[in-house]
């Protein structure tokens, strides 16, 4: 939208502009998103893959429920088939960097300090580092966190979140902003469900469903190779749908803003 | 804990608008939150003090418009009022629903000081 002749103003929006003030004042109307120049830098990032015709997929979950575990997992069954990168997001140690390169996969690691989320201007920076061309899948791992990380695009594709059995299965109920982003919710080492007799696979589901979010929930265990399957066909047919998209030019923004933004932003 | 990062983003955006409308400085500032949008009101309050400490917009005052969590049924069609966990239908009780409001994180407007106040 526009900030200088007035085209962000609609009847339905036009009360917000205009009120009396103090002489001497003036009100300006803006109603930009507050994190416009995030949302700038990640439509910047998208369009740097795309061009590369790579499918940025954000992982988001808690602190240890299995990202990294199931990035080792992918990458190993994915590896004579597409060639992944990764890059890392934690708030110290080169650690998760070094067990996907062990995996001989490209990963740059992010070290935030204190932040709590990456930002399109982190995952920017990173791709600095990184050699894009001929990669068909970049993953960012984001830094464990079932809260920061769901308000800030980074120019990614598609959202995935973990959600491991040892957590609540009422997790999408408590984190309905992280939840309601997910284009994919995976329950993750599902070989412990055996020993816990607390976690309702079909309960977080349904927790899910009530975020009137209609995302895949996949069940899987990395380390026990269960349920990998339906994950890889997955991400095979969201690569092949990128491909598609991008032999005619379009792109794709994760769930979060496809329904909510049009209705408040202008040009949508 | 990522308000201090918001706040940060509405002094670059106001900083902006003061700088568009040569103004002095700015003394209101109104953003909208719905409460899907992740990021707490009074949080973003507290740290605003900081981002904005030494800045053209110091003194502003920042004010919350209310934004209610609002849904349409894609079966039924009805719009309805909705809990931030159960995005369903008021109506019909179907979980196909679209956000219509209650997502947002809007700079709503601006409030300028345009020429300058006498000294009290």
């Amino acid at each position: 939208m526009c900030d200088t002749c007035g085209c962000n103003l609609t009847p339905g929006n036009k009360h917000l502009a205009f009120k009396p003030v103090a002489q001497g004042a003036t009100a300006v109307s803006v109603l930009k998103g507050l994190l416009q120049k995030n949302d700038d830098q990640a439509g910047h990032n998208r369009e740097h893959f795309d061009k590369r015709g790579v499918l940025a997929i954000n992982l988001m979950s808690s602190p240890g429920s299995g990202k990294t575990a199931l990035l080792e997992a992918t990458l190993t069954a994915l590896k004579d088939e597409f060639t992944c990168a990764v890059i890392e997001g934690d708030l110290e140690t080169e650690n998760d960097a070094e067990r996907i390169r062990a995996k001989g996969v490209q990963a740059h690691q992010i070290v935030t300090g204190t932040a709590c989320h990456l930002d399109a201007h982190l995952v920017h920076d990173a791709l600095h580092h990184m050699r894009l061309d001929g990669v068909d899948i970049l993953f960012i791992e984001n830094v464990g966190n079932l809260v920061c990380p769901a308000s800030f695009d980074l120019g990614q594709h598609l959202n995935v979140t973990l959600l491991s059995v040892t957590e609540g299965d009422d997790k999408p109920a408590k984190y309905p902003v992280m939840f309601r982003a997910a284009d994919a919710m995976l329950l993750t080492k599902t070989d412990l469900l055996a020993v816990l007799d607390d976690f309702d696979p079909d309960k977080a589901e349904a927790h899910l469903r009530n975020l009137a979010n209609p995302a895949p929930v996949m069940r899987l265990s990395a380390r026990k190779d269960l349920g990998m399957d339906a994950w890889l066909n997955w991400l095979r047919e969201q690569l092949a749908a990128q491909r598609a998209r991008v032999a005619i030019g379009q792109s794709r923004r994760p769930a979060i803003q496809s329904d909510g933004m049009k209705y408040h932003s202008v040009t949508a | 804990m990522h308000e201090l990062a918001v706040a940060q983003a509405l002094v670059e955006q106001v900083d902006a608008v003061i700088d568009q409308h040569q103004a002095g400085c700015a003394t209101a500032i109104r953003v909208r939150i719905g409460p899907l949008a992740g990021v707490v009101p009074e949080l973003l309050a507290t740290a605003f003090p900081l981002a904005a400490a030494g800045s053209r917009m110091e003194r502003a005052q920042l004010e919350f418009a209310h934004a209610p969590i609002r849904v349409r049924c894609q079966t039924c069609g009805a719009e309805t009022e909705a809990a931030m966990n159960r995005l369903i239908c008021g109506a019909c009780g179907d979980w196909h629903t679209q956000i219509v409001s209650g997502d947002e994180l809007l700079l709503e407007s601006v409030e300028l000081e345009t020429s300058p106040t006498p000294a009290s």
